[in-house]
């Protein structure tokens, strides 16, 4: 049974005097117990919406997100029956708390799991720092060692599925490989799930088990992580990996993508991908694709068991 | 016009920061500055340009074709500095003012070092917009920052600094703020116009694979020292200091290649 399940999920974002803006519109996403799921896009897409909505942050228009079976609501201000399911945001020197040792925030989340037999500075250890860490402020800490005490404070919780919302961004490029490898092992090693949401691709690609790419609100493609990445069937997955520079000392240009995102508050017609696509077609102008696990109509019948070896399209 | 950087050593509150780099910028080309934060990437960059913080202490020799810049009187440094050497900063959304329009950013320092009028500046605006490829480069000159994208904003941000027609752009970190597709058009648009205009660039980065597309030659650097300068190829290929191999061999796609995952 699937741990984490997205149902055509629409989260709009309403603010006066401006027009609705759709940021998540029809997604279906599944995270399965112990599975790692990559969440990909460009910024503006829709993703952290995503993630703010399953933690019951952002409220849903229409769709569901059912956890464990049960439905997901808003949360309240002071009831937190979501314990569940718990995030690490982005920015770790904006989430902890400045004026409260880390020891006492980690110590939140095990009063939450109801857990008193485990110390703040065994979650410290876990992640990799020393135990005596738990008597410091965030203030004494790097960014790469405050995402770790960000980590450790989620999974004191006991979560049984993890949140990643772009945690390792903020953080140097040295450090974002091993913070982002340190969430997978540590959600897999106690049986969470783990959706990890990151424009890196190079990253996700790392440590995720499954992929799925967003655009404008919608997921366009999903699947195995070494299958998209091998043989990217959507146009924008493909447009994504080529832009990607390789370190090969080659000197190689990356490809660029023209044209920018589109307004969310007023998507194209038909494909939402289409003003910017390579290989437009007239369907595309006119039909939205919903189908998956590739909504391009390129791919229109190959259905969710096609073979993975599916030849690239020609130009249409 | 070349521009040497020879020995040059900064001090801030007593900490060393940058202790003895060297490093040569030439028309053309662009030379790319490797390493982890911390390792005084961002600190050389400043010090060309003379923006290191207050109290900082610095010897050794920064020469832009011939005239040293480290001991170079204020008033002076302010001609070259906008005029002769630029730079381009790593977030668009803090390096341009808000509540000034493009046209007013674009052409306030040009006036200032070039001298022109208002409407031949304006007019020289509306042509660097076309450069950096803004659409509708007319009316986007009486716009604000925000009503344009990330992507944008770069753009725009290379075109203020080209506007004096410098020989050395300083980059840093042009495009770590920048999504994959549109980090790919700033980095085609740097080397076209490195090679068009000749300039000399300095970029800064710890991307490596940034540094393999758009980088002639390639330094590496580590607290505060170069500890490997050459070719882009042979750097990235057949690294000889043992720091760049382990910067290489971090890189998530080294660790696919090993682990299997």
């Amino acid at each position: 049974m699937s741990l984490l399940t997205i149902d055509d999920l629409v989260v709009e974002h309403r603010s006066p005097g401006r027009p609705v803006v759709r940021a998540v519109a029809g997604a279906s996403l599944e995270v399965r117990a112990g599975e790692v799921v990559g969440l990909v896009g460009e910024s503006g897409c829709g993703k952290s919406t995503l993630a703010r909505a399953v933690c019951g942050l952002n409220p849903i228009t229409s769709g569901g997100i059912s956890f464990e079976g049960e439905a997901v609501t808003p949360l309240g201000l002071r009831r937190r029956r979501l314990t569940g399911i718990q995030m690490v945001f982005q920015d770790p020197y904006a989430s902890l708390n400045p004026r409260r040792r880390v020891g006492d925030q980690i110590a939140d989340g095990l009063r939450t799991s109801g857990d008193t037999t485990t110390r703040p500075a065994d979650l410290l250890e876990r992640v990799g720092l020393p135990r005596d860490f738990e008597r410091r402020h965030p203030h004494e800490f790097s960014g790469g060692q405050r995402q770790r005490i960000a980590i450790a404070r989620a999974l004191a919780a006991r979560p049984r599925l993890l949140i990643g919302d772009e945690p390792i961004s903020a953080l140097d490029a040295s450090a974002q490989a091993q913070v982002a490898t340190l969430m997978r092992d540590l959600a897999v090693e106690s049986g969470a799930g783990l959706l990890f949401i990151s424009h890196d691709l190079s990253v996700v690609r790392l440590i995720a088990d499954r992929i799925a790419v967003m655009y404008l609100g919608r997921i366009v493609e999903s699947g195995d992580t070494a299958e998209v990445w091998a043989n990217p069937r959507h146009p924008y997955t493909r447009a994504l990996l080529e832009a990607i520079p390789a370190p090969d000392g080659l000197g190689v240009l990356p490809a660029e993508l023209p044209g920018d995102v589109p307004d969310p508050a007023d998507p194209p017609a038909g494909c939402r991908f289409h003003p910017r696509c390579p290989h437009v077609m007239d369907v595309c102008r006119v039909k939205d694709p919903t189908f998956g696990p590739v909504a391009c109509w390129l791919h229109a019948d190959d259905g969710p068991s096609a073979p993975a070896a599916a030849g690239r399209p020609e130009k249409a | 016009m070349t521009l040497d950087i020879t020995g040059l050593k900064v001090s801030i509150g007593g900490k060393e920061v940058l202790r003895g780099v060297d490093l040569t910028l030439q028309e053309g080309r662009v030379h790319g500055l490797a390493g982890e934060s911390g390792s005084g990437k961002t600190m050389t960059g400043l010090a060309v340009l003379g923006l290191l913080p207050h109290g900082s202490r610095t010897s050794g020799s920064i020469t832009l074709g011939g005239r040293e810049l480290l001991t170079m009187p204020p008033a002076e440094l302010n001609k070259v500095r906008g005029g002769e050497v630029a730079m381009v900063f790593q977030d668009p959304a803090t390096s341009l003012h808000p509540m000034l329009t493009i046209g007013r950013q674009l052409t306030e320092h040009m006036r200032h070092h070039l001298g022109l009028g208002k409407r031949e500046a304006r007019a020289r605006a509306v042509e660097l917009l076309g450069k950096v490829r803004i659409p509708g480069a007319e009316e986007a000159v009486g716009r604000y920052p925000h009503q344009f994208s990330g992507g944008m904003r770069q753009r725009i941000a290379i075109a203020v600094a080209l506007a004096c027609s410098p020989r050395v752009l300083i980059a840093d970190e042009p495009t770590t703020a920048l999504d994959v597709t549109v980090q790919a058009g700033v980095l085609r648009l740097l080397r076209g116009l490195c090679d068009e205009l000749g300039l000399a660039v300095l970029l800064v980065t710890h991307d490596l694979g940034v540094m393999s597309a758009v980088a002639d030659e390639v330094s590496v650097m580590k607290d505060g020292l170069v500890v490997e300068t050459g070719p882009r190829g042979r750097v990235l290929r057949e690294p000889s200091h043992p720091y760049t191999r382990s910067l290489l061999d971090s890189l998530p796609d080294a660790q696919i290649d090993e682990g299997g995952r």
